[in-house]
């Protein structure tokens, strides 16, 4: 299995901005001023309004559920937001391979996850463990 | 500079429950519809999550959540999701209220992470319950922001079958 490591998933890119924050905030009850209005963002000690924590959650999510399609599970995720994801910006989720091993019925795949701005930027980083279940 | 954000009251509280249980208004397949499609707009979400002919072919047999999912925006079993005292200044706001414990004087407050163990998918008709939320720990670093207080918290949502849908390690950060 060791042949998957480091495989890159296909990115997941998303551009950071009000509308995008607007919907989200719209689902998910966000209306956050740090959120909504750059002086509540510059207040916070950030040089703009930023995106919600969440939604980077959720873009890491994104990125393995479209590698994965409908075949297979994600098991745990975690992540440290590591930078404000500011307006104006791309926000890129990506994740790489760095174990696979077989668990019971299932095979488990360990992912480095993390999303970046086009300048490199580290947002947020962590750890998916996802699973798929062995074809009998 | 400010020694520590962290006080005898506050350390006394860790590992202490707080918050009532909250439980969701049955999931409607709209409300997934509706999430899906925010966090994947412009392109159009996977059909697992809106075609209910095609979520019938999946592994799912219907349509599913996505994982990062939240039943309990806007509304619960107990009503609207109201402004409360934290929510209408969140930039200071922290478990200390329902604990009942004096809060430290920060005044910005963000989201540093999370630690999510999922369970069974959320469903169409689905009613999700979060019991209290554990105060995990109090930590402390030194920040370009100054001394921040890193406070972490675990909350378990469970579905009608009592079968665990996730649990979540929050992560916030304040100073």
């Amino acid at each position: 299995m060791n042949k998957y490591i480091d495989y890159e998933l296909p990115p997941f890119e998303r551009a950071s901005d009000f509308a995008a924050w607007n919907r989200y905030a719209a689902v998910n009850d966000e209306f956050i001023p740090i959120h909504m209005d750059d002086e509540a963002g510059r207040a916070a000690g950030f040089q703009s309004a930023f995106g919600m924590g969440n939604l980077q959650v959720a873009y890491l999510h994104a990125v393995l559920r479209e590698w994965m399609q409908d075949e297979g599970r994600v098991m745990s995720l975690t992540c440290q937001m590591r930078a404000p994801n500011l307006r104006g910006t791309l926000t890129t989720a990506t994740g790489k391979i760095i174990k696979v091993s077989d668990e019971g019925d299932d095979t488990v795949v360990e992912i480095e996850v993390a999303t970046r701005t086009e300048d490199g930027t580290i947002l947020s980083q962590g750890v998916a463990k996802v699973a798929f279940a062995n074809v009998q | 500079m400010m020694e520590t954000w962290i006080s005898d009251e506050m350390r006394s509280a860790i590992g202490r429950e707080f918050g009532t249980v909250i439980r969701s208004l049955p999931i409607c397949a709209s409300d997934i519809r509706k999430w899906a499609l925010a966090i994947y707009w412009p392109k159009p979400p996977p059909k697992l999550f809106w075609d209910e002919a095609y979520a019938a072919t999946t592994q799912h047999r219907g349509i599913v959540a996505p994982e990062e999912f939240n039943p309990f925006a806007w509304f619960t079993a107990d009503g609207p999701v109201l402004p409360r005292e934290s929510s209408q200044n969140p930039l200071r706001s922290g478990p200390e209220g329902a604990l009942k414990i004096s809060a430290p004087d920060t005044h910005v407050a963000l989201n540093g992470g999370r630690e999510i163990v999922h369970g069974v998918r959320m469903r169409p008709g689905d009613v999700i319950t979060q019991g209290p939320t554990k105060l995990v720990d109090y930590r402390e670093r030194s920040t370009r922001h100054g001394l921040t207080l890193i406070t972490v918290t675990e909350s378990t949502w469970t579905n009608q079958s009592e079968e665990t849908v996730r649990v979540t390690r929050g992560t916030s950060l304040r100073y």
